[in-house]
């Protein structure tokens, strides 16, 4: 399949100008003194987060809109420039919270890149199952609150509850439900308990079976069909030149993910395939997002197989300059004391350099752009959010909407408002 | 031959790390950029990322306690360099990753250099992503981008002094109301 579609979902661009991300009324179109200005957010039950859109209406229809955001700015980049490398890998995950270990992920990837270190293939899939495993999460979290603010409040029970699930297995490896910090420069923290690939394979046989319930659930619910089909439109052309990414611009028939084009970690061993749709609306945004949980318990269940095999690897480098001695040598070598006081107090350091890593998270492409100095902490870290993209696509999709589709709209961009702040 | 021979505006070519960077005039990047677009089918702008190198270079090269350029235990990080990074032409860099969707998917960064309150032209008319990302670099490093049409804060209230992720803008220390008051 070629990467560009030919069908067109509407002809020529919708994006506004001059400002792509405002919509401004159109007076040949309504009659200025009927435009009511409201103010929807950040404060908002519907909203997905300290999301504020400033909508111009005539009647029900959106005439205007523009998006604010900025409410939940925390300056990570700021404050990891004035950590060590790996403390300011805690910060990673806490950027985009759903999407917790894809960050993380991304983080150490960039800072491997810098270092050219080598991982043990054990970590390489046990990195991977876990990205998997967290792309079903946020893709769950995606389901319930969207399905939640139209209306549908059940599935939000049921996707919270598989949702423990996975949560529960990241608590088994990593000792924390989120923000697990299990990916450590060179490999991972610890190694993956021994019952991790059962508990794990537990949870591949029942997914699939609860996406089919939740398909049950929504795709032949009239009203779920009414509210998502045709909505919220957006071309492949448009979608690319707004930089569009993951979900967004699969749901847009682009055929585009990371994974499969530009192939990092060991996607390039494992079979899975892409879901494309070509109607860009709400409701083809919500079947990719079901086909990728899908595809990733396939890849999930190819992982796990991989991770039996290679039972008892090494799952981080032996690289003392960088990675910290076993525990057990503490008290019997006199290197890896000093290795160990090192890496703690000071941190290691990274050759001089810039480098940009991206990988297909959750919600698209996730880029970081690193610059160090040879120093222990890095000079610049800069987050490329996906979220942060969709966001700019919200003038261009809710053209000629209700203001009650606009919730619908809105909820299908999947934005994390910590990934679009920072 | 590089590939990117002919892009227009082109200073320095570099490789380093598999990434490609094409240190552009910044008076010609529009130019370049548009080029990269229609002839090297860049059509997507991942990301917009300035970067500030005030004071690159200056922490010394690593030294012992007590000495000049000597580390507190206190700090990490503060132990020096093994060696001086290389200098840089400028205060600022921006860097404009590009990538092409496509049968052939290729990455290439676009960097331009800049003084402190030296404007470059926006690439909004070539990329429409290009403009939060514009917006973000001028609320975060004071980047000018000329051209731009809704150049205002993105992440930071309307009415916040300086920007924040300069290395002469304070890490902490928000202004408290009433501290100096009676």
């Amino acid at each position: 399949m070629t990467v560009l579609p030919s069908t067109r979902i509407y002809e020529g661009t919708r994006i506004p100008h001059p400002v792509p991300t405002i919509l401004e009324v159109d007076p040949t179109e309504h009659r200025l003194e009927d435009i009511l200005r409201i103010n929807f957010g950040p404060n908002h039950p519907s909203t997905h987060g300290v999301l504020r859109l400033i909508v111009d209406l005539d009647g029900e229809t959106v005439a205007g809109i523009r998006a604010v955001i900025g409410y939940l700015h925390t300056g990570f980049e700021k404050n990891m420039e004035s950590k060590s490398w790996w403390k300011s890998i805690t910060y990673a995950p806490r950027v985009d919270y759903v999407a917790f270990h894809a960050n993380e992920l991304l983080y150490v990837l960039a800072i491997e890149k810098l270092l050219g270190i080598e991982v043990p293939r054990r970590a390489t899939w046990a990195r991977m199952a876990m990205a998997e495993l967290n792309r079903i999460h946020s893709h769950l979290v995606w389901l319930g609150t969207s399905a939640l603010e139209i209306g549908a409040i059940s599935l939000f029970w049921y996707a919270f509850d598989d949702r423990d699930e996975i949560l529960d297995l990241f608590e088994m490896a990593g000792g924390t439900r989120m923000h697990t910090r299990y990916v450590q420069v060179g490999g991972l923290a610890e190694d993956l308990p021994p019952n991790f690939t059962k508990e794990a394979r537990k949870f591949c046989e029942s997914m699939p079976k609860s996406v089919d319930q939740y398909e049950a659930l929504l795709d032949r619910n009239a009203i779920w069909l009414e509210r998502t089909k045709g909505i919220g439109l957006l071309s492949a052309d448009d979608a690319l030149a707004l930089a569009q990414s993951g979900p967004m611009l699969r749901s847009s028939g682009v055929n585009w993910d990371l994974r499969k084009n530009m192939p990092y970690l060991a996607y390039d061993e494992v079979e899975f395939d892409v879901p494309v749709y070509p109607n860009g609306d709400v409701y083809d945004r919500y079947k990719v997002h079901m086909d990728e949980m899908r595809e990733s318990v396939r890849i999930v269940r190819q992982c796990l197989d991989r991770l039996d095999e290679m039972d008892g690897e090494p799952w981080i480098a032996d690289d003392r300059k960088v990675v910290l001695p076993p525990r057990h040598e503490l008290h019997t070598s006199m290197e890896s004391l000093i290795h160990h006081f090192k890496i703690v107090t000071e941190g290691f350091t990274v050759p001089e350099g810039e480098v940009y890593v991206a990988i297909e998270s959750p919600r698209g492409e996730a880029g970081c752009y690193l610059v160090s100095d040879g120093s222990a902490r890095p000079w610049r870290v800069r987050f490329r959010a996906p979220s942060f993209a969709a966001l700019q696509a919200t003038a261009t999709v809710v053209q000629g909407l209700l203001i009650a589709d606009l919730v619908a709209v809105a909820g299908s961009l999947d934005p994390v408002m910590g990934d679009a702040d920072r | 031959m590089s590939a990117y021979a002919g892009v227009p505006g082109v200073i320095e070519t570099r490789e380093a790390l598999g990434e490609t960077t094409l240190v552009v005039d910044p008076a010609r990047l529009v130019e370049a950029c548009t080029y990269l677009r229609d002839e090297h089918g860049c059509n997507f702008l991942s990301d917009i990322a300035a970067a500030d190198f005030l004071g690159w270079g200056e922490q010394q090269v690593a030294g012992y306690i007590g000495t000049a350029s000597g580390r507190d235990l206190h700090e990490p990080g503060s132990q020096g360099l093994s060696h001086v990074p290389a200098p840089k032409p400028k205060r600022f860099s921006v860097s404009y990753q590009l990538m092409r969707v496509g049968d052939e998917p290729e990455r290439v960064r676009v960097q331009v250099w800049l003084d402190d309150g030296e404007p470059v032209a926006s690439v909004l008319p070539v990329w429409p992503a290009a403009d939060w990302f514009e917006r973000e670099a001028w609320d975060m490093m004071g980047i000018r981008f000329e051209g731009h049409p809704n150049l205002v804060r993105i992440l930071m209230t309307d009415d916040w002094e300086g920007h924040p992720l300069r290395k002469d803008y304070p890490l902490g220390g928000e202004p408290v109301r009433f501290s100096d008051e009676n």
